[in-house]
């Protein structure tokens, strides 16, 4: 039972999220709505990290395989991307790697100044 | 064998369980980053479907089971969020603020390459939220008129660029605080990013999870409101 309470728990908060999809008019997915409401949901007491934590983790561990299936879609858009495959995948390359470098070294910056000053 | 296979509720699933469980072997294996479990499952299913003629559709609809995880899976993250949520709270301006500075950097490079390339403008658009979780990127581009197919493809090609690059940059930037590299994997590479920052450590993983979301919210509140200089 407590798998499948768990499990019922997990999926009632992925349909609150795709009810607040479906409701507000922004670009925002249903995941993270649902991401918030477990947050606060977790955060005012509502719910113990107990009563989610071992069905969570599963679904948490198997995130990597679900994300295999979108990669093989590539197969539908190759001849468009094929076209312009240098520049794409040199802006493609070169943002993602920018991206990392400057979001990881300013936090590493403030975050050892914050220490310094305790 | 299509007519036989594409009924099966179970054959395609069991395929992409197999490919990922192979890519992981090989991984161990090598130890090379370049193989990555994700990577070497997509390319062998891949050269699978196109050997034994099915189409991509058909393998799709297949693997329903697995995109109906994706959603409640997402959401889990904000668990072990939660629990690092006390150690979090006192570095959240240093958090906020390097997701900011990644987002706009990966933004304006972006923009600026495109316009000196050339690209069309459905083109650029559709490149530009290619750091963003798959849903949100997906309706950003829609919405300013960009390719959906080619988004996906962006966002999933840089989502296992994070994944397969990240351990690797943390070293050569010499990320050591988990927090620096959870925003990093997060920011630059959405939740493909996020399922290996959650292998390193649990407060990289929560930190990426946190990020990947401020980092969506982020570029959707800054592509709208310059949609028309674009």
């Amino acid at each position: 039972m407590k798998y499948l309470r768990q499990i019922l728990l997990i999926f009632l908060f992925s349909f609150l999220g795709e009810l607040l999809h479906a409701l507000i008019p922004w670009p925002v997915p249903a995941s993270i709505y649902g991401m918030a409401l477990l947050f606060a949901a977790l955060w005012f007491g509502i719910l113990r990290i107990e009563q989610v934590k071992a069905s969570g983790s599963f679904l948490v561990s198997i995130l990597s395989v679900l994300f295999v299936a979108p990669l093989v879609n590539l197969l539908d858009c190759w001849a468009l991307i094929r076209e312009h495959l240098l520049s794409i995948g040199l802006m493609v390359f070169v943002s993602t790697v920018l991206c990392f470098a400057v979001s990881g070294l300013v936090t590493q910056r403030l975050v050892r100044k914050e220490d310094g000053h305790e | 064998m299509n007519e036989l296979l594409s009924p099966s509720g179970y054959f395609f699933v069991a395929l992409t369980l197999c490919a990922y469980a192979l890519g992981t072997l090989i991984q161990r294996r090598w130890r090379y980053a370049l193989l990555n479990p994700i990577v070497l499952a997509a390319a062998g299913i891949m050269a699978v479907l196109t050997l034994l003629d099915i189409p991509n559709e058909t393998y799709q609809a297949g693997c329903g089971i697995l995109s109906y995880l994706l959603t409640p899976a997402t959401i889990c993250l904000a668990i072990s969020f939660y629990e690092q949520f006390q150690t979090l709270k006192k570095q959240l301006p240093a958090v906020l603020l390097g997701v900011a500075a990644g987002t706009v950097s990966c933004l304006g490079f972006l923009w600026v390459v495109g316009k000196l390339l050339g690209l069309d403008r459905a083109l650029l658009v559709s490149l530009l939220p290619k750091s963003i979780t798959t849903a949100i990127g997906l309706s950003l581009s829609q919405e300013l008129g960009g390719i959906a197919a080619v988004t996906t493809a962006c966002i999933v090609v840089t989502g296992a660029l994070g994944n397969i690059l990240g351990p690797w940059l943390c070293r050569l930037l010499k990320l050591r605080s988990p927090i620096a590299q959870g925003v990093a994997f997060g920011t630059a590479s959405h939740v493909i990013g996020t399922s290996r920052a959650v292998e390193l450590s649990e407060m990289a993983g929560a930190v990426s999870s946190f990020s990947l979301t401020i980092a969506g919210l982020l570029t959707v509140v800054l592509l709208s409101f310059l949609a028309q200089y674009i």
